[in-house]
């Protein structure tokens, strides 16, 4: 296991200039040693880029990627001994579910004695220790997606494991329980995880840090509470949540904030950042008052809907849509009604050049 | 437009694809056909365009008879799961080829405007292959509204996108069928997109139609529990219970009061929706003990797989919530909040809906 280290940019063709240009954007990042992440985005972010730099099937166009300070920028993923996981199972048909588990083993030469307890404890971990024997050919996707999955974690002595977009082919309904299991290795193997993802919840539910990325950069790395809580770039509130964070400018002027022209009241517990020009607030924490209250922001409701589990309206401040998720208890209001919002308070986060202040 | 299915039924080579069923649309709003794969939600929206006749009963547009009438010579815009698109032609060009064909005025001006809505106005002059899947899919749902059809079929038409994407075409295309004035038809897979886009619902469950009414009545009163499982995600928690003389009692022996009507059953199932569950402590409400299985975390909700002793349960809680593998938690259920079912179905008592008098 390591501590990989990156300092490093990434340009698919030569000689970069604007930002569009690059495919990574100069970033320093450190994953610890025995540490589970996720690198999450849209399509198009970098995030397959930047788990190719840590393997090695991709060498940066400029900058190094240290494992345990050794700089291995140039060396390839066999010199790397890194293992991965695809999205596809890539396994041997003709095999047994253990020598499938046990191959990568057998290559480094491994006694065969150990690679018998090794691949014992892995199928264990993987409930399949009752189907050791049996040909990989005969099984479910989902069942060889676990043998890949376990061949990834079979060596204890690899650098770090990659997965890219691992649960891809497995069913919706058994998704949960490969999660936990990758979960419960994580604790048992204390293995360092890198996972690539699209899908907030297979991020946020997997790593202890989540990287964000956009545009070929990384916006913040996290836990998921602090991606939830404290969004460090206006991408983030947008991306993790459903839905997404409202935004809304502001002027700050000393003491006094204004929206739209409206004087906000601001609670003795929040500080007023100076240069701040937007506001962050999730539809969870955002306060409506059905009457005018001093310090409140009018709005007007065009969308109520009962999403089940809670009630989401939909107003408009001056063309910006703000949504607000209300519990199934509280009054709702009707589409056309005037609500007022209470904007600032603890959750509120302020925002300038998009970048958390 | 009024849509009417009759009696409708579809077997092939012997196999019931659909049982007979009875299917009035709501007009020109939208209808949502939920249920998981092979409900059969497909096959009826190809009956229901004129792709594939019913074995048995009868399709109506406005009181006529158009059984068998195949879909060229009827009016109407699909969208499928995959993007579908003139690949030669522009952005343009393919938005606007439902315009050209029915000789419409202004293309140009009702290309542009549409584009704008959906956000692809700015790459009207480019192919489809030169777009993003998200994008090639707003041109095939900006192509069936040019149609301005009277009927819109859209199978899943947003499946194979990234969830913001999702989240965000969902949002706009539900203000577009709200503006519009089509009868819409939406299958789809998840509750959550069905609440979203509001409407009614039709719920259907291995080539049945369980039950069709206005989506969130559909989704608070479920009809039965086969109807409540197919609209409930995550899944619903269903527990075996007997009746009391004041309530239920559960199989670990806690009791909880419910009024029964006098008809229930000894035998009954309860029906706990995840957000019935928290980890708040309230004195009248049942404490579940157990243990975490898995926390999902998805940003504004977290799912807590538990164990307990009435068995596996899954809790919804709002925000961020880190709970430890294998972590004790207590649960917390109001007894107000639990649907009864009879063991074989059927609705006995269901929570109040918000904004009613309990």
């Amino acid at each position: 296991m390591a501590e990989i280290r990156l300092d490093l940019a990434h340009a698919y063709h030569p000689n970069p200039q604007r930002d569009e240009d690059y495919a990574l954007l100069p970033l320093k990042m450190t994953f610890r040693d025995g540490g589970a992440y996720a690198l999450l985005g849209p399509s198009g972010c970098g995030k397959t880029t930047m788990l190719n730099i840590i393997s090695g099937l991709l060498q940066p166009s400029q900058g190094h990627v240290w494992f345990d300070n050794e700089d291995v920028t140039q060396a390839s993923p066999q010199k790397r001994n890194i293992a991965q996981v695809f999205q596809f199972p890539v396994i041997y048909d003709t095999m047994t579910v253990a020598e499938n588990l046990g191959f990568p083993l057998k290559n480094r030469k491994v006694p065969k004695d150990q690679i018998t307890k090794r691949v014992g404890e892995i199928a264990e971990m993987l409930e399949m220790s009752h189907q050791l024997d049996m040909r990989a050919a005969g099984l479910s996707a989902d069942q060889k997606q676990k043998i890949s999955l376990g061949r990834g974690l079979v060596r204890p002595d690899v650098s770090a494991v990659l997965f890219d977009e691992p649960l891809t082919v497995i069913d919706p309904h058994l998704k949960w329980q490969l999660r936990r299991k990758l979960k419960q290795i994580h604790h048992e193997l204390k293995l360092t995880l890198i996972y690539v993802t699209h899908d907030q919840v297979e991020a946020l539910t997997f790593a202890d840090e989540v990287v964000v990325m956009t545009r070929g950069k990384a916006v913040q790395v996290g836990t998921a509470e602090a991606l939830f809580e404290r969004p460090a770039h206006t991408f983030v509130g947008h991306f993790i949540g459903s839905p997404g964070m409202n935004f809304l400018p502001i002027q700050i002027n000393g003491e006094i904030c204004s929206v739209h022209g409206h004087l906000v009241t601001i609670p003795d517990s929040v500080k007023l950042p100076e240069h701040a020009t937007k506001i962050g607030i999730r539809p969870e924490y955002l306060r409506v008052s059905p009457t005018e209250q001093p310090g409140t922001l009018n709005a007007g409701v065009t969308q109520v809907q009962d999403v089940g589990t809670y009630i989401l309206v939909t107003c408009q401040v001056d063309q910006t849509p703000v949504r607000i998720r209300l519990s199934p208890q509280s009054q709702r209001p009707e589409p056309g009604d005037e609500v007022y919002l209470h904007l600032i308070d603890s959750h509120t986060c302020f925002y300038q050049d998009e970048e958390l202040v | 437009m009024e849509l009417t299915l009759s009696n409708v039924s579809k077997a092939v080579s012997g196999q019931p694809y659909l049982y007979p069923l009875n299917l009035q649309l709501e007009p020109n709003q939208v209808t949502v056909l939920l249920g998981a794969t092979q409900a059969g939600k497909t096959t009826l929206m190809r009956i229901m365009a004129g792709l594939d006749r019913p074995s048995e009963g009868q399709v109506f547009v406005d009181g006529t008879d158009v059984t068998g009438t195949p879909v060229r010579e009827r009016n109407i815009a699909m969208v499928y799961q995959q993007f579908i698109n003139y690949p030669s032609m522009t952005v343009f060009d393919n938005i606007a080829s439902p315009l050209k064909l029915s000789k419409a005025k202004n293309i140009e001006e009702k290309v542009r405007a549409l584009a704008e809505k959906l956000r692809i106005d700015m790459f009207l002059n480019r192919l489809p292959a030169e777009l993003s899947g998200g994008q090639q899919q707003r041109v095939a749902l900006a192509r069936a509204l040019a149609k301005n059809a009277p009927l819109m079929l859209l199978d899943e038409p947003l499946v194979n996108l990234d969830y913001k994407l999702r989240e965000d075409l969902r949002a706009e295309l539900s203000a577009l069928f709200a503006a519009g004035d089509s009868t819409v038809v939406y299958a789809t897979t998840e509750p959550g997109e069905a609440l979203l886009l509001g409407g009614h619902t039709a719920v259907l469950d291995k080539g049945s139609l369980l039950q069709y009414g206005p989506t969130a009545t559909v989704f608070h009163r479920p009809a039965s529990v086969q109807v409540a499982k197919a609209f409930s995600d995550p899944p619903i928690n269903l527990v075996q219970a007997h009746r009391t003389e004041t309530g239920v009692r559960l199989p670990n022996g806690q009791e909880m009061p419910i009024t029964l009507p006098v008809q229930a059953p000894e035998a009954l199932t309860l029906g706990i929706r995840a957000n019935a569950l928290d980890l708040s402590e309230s004195a009248n409400n049942l404490q579940i003990a157990g243990r975490v299985d898995l926390a999902e975390i998805s940003g504004s909700d977290t799912f807590v797989h538990v164990q307990t002793d009435l068995g596996p349960m899954v809790a919804q809680l709002t925000g961020v919530h880190n709970l430890a593998l294998g972590a004790n938690l207590c649960l917390n259920l109001n007894p107000e909040h639990v649907y009864v079912f009879e063991p074989d179905g059927p609705l006995l008592v269901a929570p109040a809906m918000s904004g009613e008098v309990a």
